[in-house]
């Protein structure tokens, strides 16, 4: 194809695309220029950066057709990453041109010094730090043995919150699977616990937080911590895998008992496969809420945790830590989507 | 010949909000060992659940179904090949076609070894690595079909099992089953509401009368076999057809008028 000669009306059309996005990208320097010298970025900041954004969805719209086929996922790939990009610049340049105020808005670079900062110091009045500080295992280790790597690890706040989604999830995504289970597999069951389950699943678990603290013996330890994810996790599984296992397809119930399974290989041939994708949909829900209620439970009453982070740099007001905080919820929430994702297509290899 | 199926009386009646209604009354059916019969009626008519009781998936309401053991007592009594072909799409189309064997505990070698030999048979040999969502329905179909015969039932019931798909890949696999059926002689109760595909593939055309599902008639198909799609356009064929359409007319018509 590309050996064929450009007809004239092609090159005509390309000087006129090229023409276009001349012009659409001077009304943009022009815009934003102009608008700098004569004064209004302060009073209508919000109003042209939405002028900004339409002009830029334009170009890339214009774009769009003339990207070659096999450009076309790196075009994708540049828009997604490239908004992000856009916006951090934006934030940064208004901040510093002091239009908004930096106590309530740092700009992007100073969240990131702080993140920084967070990451490799040492916490002396909480005694804790982000990550742990691996790299101090080399040194640690010689001297202290596996006492000194645990100390550390004691110290981080990320692994403080992963561990307590992890077992929350673990010990609350279990239980929800048998007794989903059940309730799917067996009318009577579903019926005497299908109305009390959805009364319990609207209540918001973290307001049984006060009541786990007077259950367990240690109110301040990890006990009423991880008993809060747990119980969140287990109705959303619970309520997924009861939804799987009564929603499959009657024929491939009648077809495992025509070719000779019962009991526990129905379970394991048709009646588990069946519902597994619904009871993976249940999983998903049930980690973003383990999230979302760890970081409540260290607001509230935690001494380590991202949560407890974001908290306490509220409390001496050092914003732009909380926002490395928040980013780091966010990194977090995100690993744990994407190890859900990957477990997935590992247990789900038909579903591509 | 011996009697392979009777069933006698078969009735069946489900509660319903307005009492009880009856699918089926006092059907019988006798099918010779070796023998392709043809269940004919308008939908709704209950021959899908006829042929349920007779794989034991629906409990019987009144009356006795029987399927006489064969000299193997480890070989099935029955396998269904179902209209929504049913095959798992969790497993593999090798591991659906074992599936049968696995559950009576055969060793994977000589599983796969049976499996795959069906899969060359309907021509699926190089898709044995795929899973159900990577095929056609005419090939899910056929992966249902091998899955029933790699089981090597005593008797074969079909529910529709061509209903769902287009004129031309149901042509190709009325020929296909043709084929592999005059090979095996295996004994074949087939559910249908196409005549031609009954007069087709039957060796007996039996007709189920609708609300409720009773014996009509029936008609022996003398037309001999190798049988293909050549054979549609024969003379007998044509009387055939004729001759079952003129005494189905009625219920379907009735059917028709009850589902208003």
């Amino acid at each position: 194809m590309s050996m064929i000669a450009k007809t004239p009306s092609q090159q005509k059309k390309a000087t006129a695309l090229q023409r276009e996005l001349l012009v659409l990208l001077g009304i943009l320097v022009v815009l934003n220029v102009g608008a700098a010298l004569l004064g209004w970025w302060p009073r209508v900041w919000w109003a042209l950066l939405f002028v900004d954004f339409v002009l830029v969805v334009r170009i890339a719209e214009r774009l769009e057709p003339h990207i070659p086929y096999r450009r076309q996922t790196l075009f994708k790939r540049a828009l997604a990453v490239g908004f992000p990009v856009l916006v951090l610049v934006a934030w940064e340049l208004i901040v510093r041109a002091d239009i908004l105020n930096p106590r309530w808005f740092p700009p992007p670079t100073t969240i990131a010094a702080a993140l920084w900062d967070l990451i490799v110091s040492y916490d002396r009045f909480n005694e804790t730090s982000l990550l742990g500080r691996p790299w101090l295992i080399p040194q640690v280790y010689p001297e202290e043995g596996w006492a000194g790597v645990r100390r550390l690890f004691t110290e981080s706040h990320v692994l403080a919150t992963l561990l307590r989604v992890l077992f929350g999830f673990l010990i609350g995504a279990s239980l929800g699977l048998v007794v989903g289970m059940a309730m799917g597999l067996n009318k009577t069951v579903r019926m005497m616990l299908d109305a009390t389950m959805s009364a319990v699943y609207v209540l918001p678990k973290i307001a049984i937080f006060p009541l786990m603290m007077l259950i367990f013996p240690d109110p301040f330890g990890e006990g009423p911590k991880i008993a809060v994810v747990a119980i969140s996790a287990f109705f959303l599984v619970a309520i997924s895998t009861m939804t799987g296992v009564h929603g499959i397809d009657k024929v491939y119930l009648e077809a495992g008992k025509n070719y000779g399974a019962s009991g526990l290989r129905m379970l394991r041939h048709v009646i588990i496969p069946g519902a597994l994708p619904i009871i993976f949909s249940g999983f998903r829900l049930a980690l973003g809420t383990a999230l979302i209620v760890v970081v409540a439970v260290e607001f509230i009453r935690s001494q380590t945790g991202v949560g407890f982070l974001i908290f306490y740099y509220w409390q001496i007001l050092v914003t732009e830590k909380m926002y490395a905080g928040l980013f780091v919820v966010m990194v977090l929430g995100v690993s744990l989507t994407f190890g859900l994702q990957w477990l997935e297509h590992k247990v789900m290899p038909w579903r591509r | 010949m011996t009697t392979k199926i009777s069933a006698k009386n078969v009735t069946k009646t489900f509660p319903s909000a307005d009492g009880t209604v009856t699918a089926i009354d006092n059907f019988n059916l006798d099918v010779r060992d070796g023998e392709f019969v043809c269940i004919v009626g308008p939908s709704g008519c209950g021959k899908s659940t006829f042929l349920r009781i007779l794989a034991d998936l629906v409990p019987i309401t009144g009356g006795e179904v029987a399927i006489v053991p064969g000299d193997d007592p480890t070989k099935p009594l029955n396998n269904v090949v179902f209209q929504e072909y049913a095959i798992f799409p969790w497993k593999t189309v090798l591991d659906n076609v074992a599936f049968g064997l696995q559950m009576r505990g055969v060793a994977k070698k000589e599983r796969y070894r049976t499996a795959n030999e069906w899969l060359t048979r309907v021509g699926l040999r190089k898709f044995a690595d795929y899973y159900p969502a990577q095929l056609s329905g005419g090939m899910k179909q056929r992966v249902s079909i091998a899955r029933a015969l790699a089981n090597d039932p005593e008797v074969l019931l079909m529910d529709e099992p061509l209903g769902a798909l287009d004129a031309q890949t149901k042509t190709v696999l009325q020929e296909e089953l043709l084929r592999i059926w005059e090979d095996y002689r295996k004994t074949v109760v087939y559910i249908t509401h196409s005549i031609d595909e009954a007069v087709l593939l039957g060796d007996r055309v039996v007709l189920m009368s609708a609300h409720p599902g009773t014996n009509k008639t029936e008609f022996v198909v003398d037309i001999p076999r190798p049988r293909s799609i050549r054979t549609t356009a024969t003379p007998e064929f044509a009387r055939l057809t004729g001759a079952i359409w003129d005494a189905l007319e009625d219920e379907v018509k009735k059917a028709m008028e009850a589902q208003q």
